[in-house]
């Protein structure tokens, strides 16, 4: 890791309330990013809708048996890429396999990883040692 | 979440008044909704002015009233979105589905 690399580490409880606050720390991250040539409002919300939403997805996947269990959601901060990386106990999903939304008959669900999958540039879900880690890359450049 | 119920020209206007709408109070939003449908409010606009950000879980609720106002021939309109929230709409083709319009007064032009 360079010297200019920043992370970011967070490890929370499975519980709804602190999706606001995972999320807006990636909003603050996407506004502070100079390198980003693009919209930079935009990436901050891109950025704030994809966290919040791997978060989520990764609290309903989690083992609601265990009060202790914990989220963990690493944010690191490159020259070109943000690379976002959530970590889960649960048993994991099929990344590959869930959904395209349909649009011309719209549900109530299934929308989060469309949009981490349309928003960012690269995703990937694997299974590592004892937990699944949801690997998410936006390029800046 | 708080929420604000106004009755004008004879829609039910619902404010939302929070920042954001996420899978931590969008069930609360849901079950508002579905509340005011079940008491006959069919004709709903929910007035958005005040949200910064809407997550999946957030377009779900209001996609669930849709639903059950159309069920009982009514409707539910969006108004006053701030551009990244439109966009979530946008980006999910829903903006198709619901009416959106710019401010109260020009959901008004159209009656219930």
């Amino acid at each position: 890791m360079c010297s200019s690399d920043i992370q970011v580490d967070v490890i929370i409880p499975t519980q709804t309330k602190y999706l606001d606050l995972i999320g807006s720390i990636g909003e603050r991250i996407g506004k502070d990013l100079e390198t980003f040539e693009g919209d930079r409002e935009a990436l901050a919300y891109h950025l704030n809708l994809v966290l919040t939403e791997a978060t989520i997805n990764a609290i309903k996947h989690a083992n609601y048996k265990n009060t202790e269990d914990t989220v963990r959601i690493t944010i690191q901060i490159q020259e070109d890429a943000v690379i976002i990386k959530v970590y889960d106990h649960g048993q994991g999903f099929d990344l590959e396999n869930v959904p395209v939304p349909d649009f011309e008959n719209p549900k109530e669900g299934g929308m989060g990883i469309f949009f981490i999958k349309t928003l960012m540039d690269s995703v990937t879900y694997t299974r590592q040692d004892d937990c699944n880690v949801l690997e998410i890359v936006k390029y800046l450049k | 979440m708080k929420l604000n119920l106004e009755k004008m020209n004879g829609y039910s206007v619902l404010f939302i008044q929070a920042e954001r709408i996420d899978a931590h109070n969008s069930g609360e939003l849901k079950e508002y909704i579905l509340d005011m449908i079940e008491q006959g409010e069919i004709n709903i606009i929910v007035q958005l002015e005040l949200v910064r950000f809407i997550d999946s879980s957030g377009l779900g609720a209001l996609l669930s009233g849709y639903k059950n106002t159309a069920a009982r021939s009514g409707k539910l309109a969006l108004s006053n979105l701030q551009p990244q929230v439109l966009s979530m709409f946008e980006l999910t083709r829903l903006n198709r589905v619901f009416e959106i319009y710019a401010d109260l007064n020009e959901a008004f032009e159209n009656e219930p």
